[in-house]
């Protein structure tokens, strides 16, 4: 990762970004992403549309390209090539408009309650909302807990939390449920569930096929840095068109 | 071994007797080091924050200068700070030469390197694992930087730490600035010297476990703020210590 190109956080002018956030931040399109390391490329001339609402699942072998993809997506790397287009709006204000749950959640070394306030505090956000979100995530028990002292599933709950605090229009997840157990798993997908019929725009990544079918509206299939396949989730789960797609679903090894 | 033996009575003496000379010492021994060391951190720690979460040209320059100077020679900077405070120098007219405030100024510049450095290092530490999360958050570089400053508090704490015993410990540049002036500008270090120069062992021995004990003490403290800390924020194992 030493070898990718972040990406700085520029501000924009007052006037610029007044303009910026009266725009609505999708549809979403994806040109000719290319994103290349010493080694070789990790994407491959990507091309992709997202429309403006549902649940986009990603879904691909391991280095397929999906966690790198949600981060060029979310605005923190820079591609070699090809372009990310907000709706036309510059990298930075669609960045602020978004939220990424990362796989292993950085939880800062406070309570539960201090990580949403951090939060809130920071993007501007009301911090009576605080006790509503962990309510929401069932962590009000907690709050006045070390968030460090967290389980697995609860730390991802709470950064789930945390993202919905910043009240996204898209919210990306990279396997927010990897390894979790299946209460967890449950509460997460409710919570993006309602998070999706409130509006806000989901783009989630799961090795989990049963998790995909529950919660996808649509499906991007990546192999080798490139999209394979995207269809309607009612399409691909049962015929899906590529190879690559029917043996993944199949459980067969795919390279 | 008899004196010495005789020595360490006569120097415990002083101390559970209260000696007023003695405590005097110990008083603006403690004022200089922790005053240095307080304007030391103010200085030193947000440079260190600024270091590590900034990148730019000639910052391995930068990193290496600073990190060149914790090795300061306390006495080249008792000369420098000397030649700069002396009257026929650019601040001579602040007449702070042979003054405690001279001394501070010398401890401070010698261990504003060391705080700068050591929370430098501990901060990018911490910063590697925050970056992409501050990123997302569109974090600006001061809401960075404070954040960073205060999630590692209590590793900063040894940072300062570190800052205290080098300035408590120092006597090359305080004997020069301040002139281990009799109830003036005599320090503990500077007073031990003095001492066993004269052959006067119980007073410097007294001085040097007053010293060892003031260490010992301020680790101490320390060490269990972190301990309570720990326990109320779980910093525990996964401390960036």
């Amino acid at each position: 990762m030493s070898d990718l190109q972040i990406t700085d956080a520029v501000r924009l002018p007052r006037r610029r970004a007044a303009r910026a956030a009266a725009r609505p931040l999708l549809p979403l399109s994806v040109s000719g992403l290319r994103l290349d390391i010493p080694q070789g490329a990790l994407l491959d001339g990507l091309d992709l549309t997202l429309p403006r609402h549902g649940c986009t699942v990603i879904m691909g072998p391991n280095g397929a390209g999906k966690s790198i993809l949600l981060k060029l997506l979310h605005g923190l790397l820079a591609p070699t090539a090809g372009s990310v287009s907000w709706n036309g709006l510059p990298a930075t204000a669609a960045t602020a408009r978004q939220a990424l749950v990362f796989q292993k959640p950085v939880l800062l070394r406070r309570s539960v309650a201090a990580n949403l306030d951090f939060v809130l505090k920071a993007r501007g956000g009301n911090r009576d909302r605080r006790d509503a979100l962990l309510a929401d995530v069932g962590l009000a028990h907690k709050a006045r807990q070390p968030a460090r002292s967290l389980s697995g599933g609860e730390a991802q709950r709470l950064a789930l939390a945390r993202a919905l605090a910043t009240d996204p229009e898209v919210l990306f997840l990279d396997e927010p449920t990897a390894s979790l157990d299946p209460a967890s798993v449950q509460v997460i997908e409710r919570i993006v569930g309602e998070a999706c019929a409130r509006g806000t725009r989901i783009v989630f990544v799961t090795h989990d096929i049963g998790q995909a079918r529950r919660i996808a509206d649509d499906v991007v299939f990546l192999h080798r840095g490139r999209v394979a396949e995207h269809s309607a989730a009612a399409e691909f789960f049962p015929e899906p068109r590529t190879l690559v797609a029917r043996d993944y679903l199949a459980g067969r090894i795919v390279l | 071994m008899q004196d010495i033996g005789e020595a360490f009575h006569l120097a415990l003496t002083l101390v559970l007797s209260g000696d007023a000379d003695l405590f005097e010492i110990v008083g603006l021994s403690l004022q200089v080091s922790l005053s240095a060391t307080l304007i030391a951190c103010a200085i030193g720690l947000p440079v260190g924050a600024l270091l590590a979460v900034s990148r730019f040209r000639g910052r391995g320059a930068v990193l290496v200068m600073i990190n060149a100077l914790m090795g300061l020679p306390p006495v080249v900077v008792g000369l420098l700070v000397y030649l700069y405070l002396s009257r026929s120098g650019p601040l001579g007219f602040l007449g702070l030469l042979y003054t405690p405030g001279a001394m501070i100024v010398a401890q401070t510049i010698l261990i504003v390197p060391i705080v700068a450095a050591l929370s430098r290092q501990v901060l990018e530490d911490l910063h590697g694992e925050y970056a992409e999360q501050f990123r997302s958050l569109c974090l600006s570089r001061w809401q960075s930087i404070t954040t960073l400053l205060w999630d590692g508090r209590y590793a900063l704490m040894t940072v300062g730490l570190a800052g205290f015993g080098r300035a408590a410990a120092e006597v090359g540049a305080v004997i020069i600035v301040g002139g281990n002036i009799d109830h003036l500008t005599r320090v503990m270090t500077t007073a031990i010297a003095l001492e066993t120069s004269k052959g006067d062992l119980p007073l410097a021995l007294a001085l040097g476990i007053v010293l060892l004990v003031i260490a010992l003490g301020v680790n101490a403290g320390v060490q269990m703020l972190r301990m309570s800390a720990a326990k109320q924020a779980s910093y525990g194992a996964a401390a960036n210590v």
